[in-house]
């Protein structure tokens, strides 16, 4: 019976350690929570209330007018849903021709795409940058547009996924005198659901807390992103903790909701495709 | 589900184009959309930069070739040189850190424990929140004289130094503890992937041996998982070697600018290039930064290779 009663206590220690993890991961989080709804003085005084005597929810309605918020979020919900849509769109149908399709050049093709996934953005964004200036495209959104969209980390990604399906599935459709269009859409999109989640949760959170890009690219103030925005507003106004925690816990509302309505698939899919890669 | 499957009578193929190009072109008709933006916006950049390195050209008027002097520039600037250890340092402190981290985590989370969905939830909170904010709160909580994790070494462990975590000499180490913080939980999930593709019976196996745990551990669950730790190490060079706002958002002030004991490559070239404008030296940093990822990602590819032999 000892080793029963070792299990248990191993069990015990199994559940704080995991419980102490949780708390590191989310203290930062609740921190942010706590301290955007107290006044600036409050934020660090002691002893350390989680929900202050009088809580400043006017925080949340003052952040919106100390700086062009409204404008910021405008900017950045457009770029991330344009990138994601395009992403989901491009990837998903050049990975079913490399996955499922076959003709010339597709292995030399495939394998440009490899080389440059671990090729870092930052050894080329300085052409990039002059390319797309020559283009007229500095200080537009479409640049972002332009530099998110076509990943190859996203077509590579697909690309493993398809091939996970089996050719039967298509090779009985083509009998069936389905179109190669129609069977990517009506037979390979439905069954990719993991693999298109987590690519959504890849590119939409990349692009909504892209930092570098909009830095390089968005100049005047109308077309900054939250990211910008925020780090803006720490610079000009660094001690207003208060302020910047609610500006902190909106923009990080809508990829925590992206993230939980899609996060069942996107653990499948990290950890699917992840581990072919 | 399953599509209207409408019966569709065969159609004879198109006269004049052979089955065979008909196909290719409908392959090519599925990549192009990507392919083109993929051509223009990342593969010409990428053949650019290799040429602007051997230039000099502040981005207007006709570029001069200047050979491999912006190379060897880089041997006499110690902005570079500093960025170039940094880079390093970083890269070192954050890989073994959080590959163990995630791998611990991974194996208390691989038991039937109740509460694992949720864990997993959260241990992905760190990754996909917004590095501005996160870094904000980092800023506040490791606050020298007013944060609470100094506050709490001075009352209770009754520290009377108390550090500057953001100062020179400690920096680069809360820039490390930062990033496994926030990237252990996407490598736990990984990991524990790559635990459950372990067959069950080499644990049976090893328990009717009298394995203990910790040889069980070692030669059965790492020899195992190499695949999964050769896929995490690359994955996690990488994004360490292209470090850059965590160092301008722990350490760079308000006018955004890094010092010798923070500056990262990836600060250097932004500098050199947005800031001064000299583009051809920028680009050769930047073909440093990627000789040094693809020298890394090949020797732990030789290495991982030559595991498997073993």
């Amino acid at each position: 019976m000892k080793s029963l009663k070792q299990k248990r206590i191993r069990k015990i220690l199994v559940y704080l350690f995991l419980i102490l993890a949780s708390i590191i991961m989310l203290v930062p989080f609740i921190w942010m929570l706590s301290a955007s709804i107290k006044a600036t003085q409050e934020v660090f005084s002691v002893p350390f209330r989680l929900i202050p005597k009088t809580p400043r929810w006017i925080n949340f309605k003052e952040i919106w007018t100390t700086i062009p918020l409204l404008t910021f979020i405008g900017n950045t919900t457009f770029l991330t849903i344009v990138v994601t849509i395009l992403q989901l769109l491009t990837s998903s149908f050049a990975a079913y021709a490399f996955a499922k399709l076959d003709f010339k050049y597709r292995n030399k093709l495939f394998l440009m795409y490899i080389a440059t996934i671990a090729m870092p953005w930052q050894v080329y964004m300085v052409p990039q940058f002059i390319m797309m200036r020559a283009m007229g495209l500095n200080n537009k959104l479409t640049a972002i547009i332009c530099l998110q969209a076509f990943s190859a980390f996203g077509v590579f990604m697909m690309k493993q996924f398809y091939t996970g399906i089996p050719n039967d599935l298509c090779e009985a459709a083509r009998i069936d005198g389905m179109s190669e269009y129609r069977i990517w859409w009506n037979i390979m999109l439905p069954l990719s659901k993991p693999a298109l989640s987590t690519l959504t949760i890849f590119t939409f959170v990349n692009t909504w807390n892209d930092y570098l890009g909009p830095l390089i690219y968005l100049k005047s103030e109308s077309k900054k992103t939250v990211q910008l925005g925020l780090k803006m507003f720490i610079g000009q106004f660094s001690a207003e903790y208060g302020l910047i925690m609610a500006g902190s816990v909106i923009t990080l509302i809508p990829v925590l909701v992206v993230f939980l309505l899609l996060q069942k698939n996107f653990v499948e899919g990290v950890a699917s495709t992840g581990i072919k890669g | 589900m399953g599509g209207k499957v409408t019966s569709v009578a065969k159609k004879p193929g198109k006269k004049g184009l052979s089955r065979n190009t008909k196909r290719t072109i409908v392959a090519y008709s599925f990549i192009a959309p990507n392919f083109i933006g993929f051509a223009i916006f990342t593969l010409v950049p990428i053949i650019f930069s290799f040429i602007l390195g051997f230039f000099k050209w502040n981005g207007n008027g006709t570029p001069t070739f200047v050979g491999v002097s912006n190379f060897t520039k880089m041997f006499g600037d110690t902005f570079f040189k500093a960025s170039f250890i940094n880079t390093i340092m970083y890269c070192i402190g954050t890989v073994p850190l959080t590959l163990l981290a995630a791998l611990g985590l991974a194996m208390l989370l691989n038991k039937k424990i109740k509460g694992r969905g949720l864990f997993r939830t959260i241990a992905f909170f760190p990754y996909v929140a917004s590095l501005v904010a996160v870094t904000a709160v980092w800023t506040m909580i490791f606050h020298p004289s007013k944060g609470p994790i100094n506050a709490m070494l001075h009352y209770v462990f009754n520290v009377q130094n108390l550090p500057n975590w953001f100062g020179k000499d400690l920096i680069m180490f809360t820039m490390v503890l930062f990033s496994v913080w926030r990237f252990m939980g996407y490598y736990m999930i990984i990991y524990l992937a790559g635990l459950q593709g372990i067959s069950g019976e080499l644990y049976e196996a090893a328990k009717l041996d009298g394995a203990g745990k910790w040889n069980q551990f070692r030669y059965i669950t790492w020899p195992q998982l190499s695949a999964t730790t050769f896929f995490v190490m690359v994955m996690l060079t990488i994004s360490s070697f292209k470090v850059y706002d965590v160092a301008i958002m722990l350490a760079g002030g308000s006018d955004g600018r890094l010092g010798t004991s923070s500056s990262v490559l990836v600060y250097y070239i932004y500098q050199k290039a947005f800031q001064e404008w000299d583009l051809g030296y920028s680009s050769a940093i930047a073909m440093v930064l990627f000789a040094l990822v693809l020298l890394i990602t090949l020797v732990q590819f030789k290495g991982q290779t030559k595991k498997e032999k073993e």
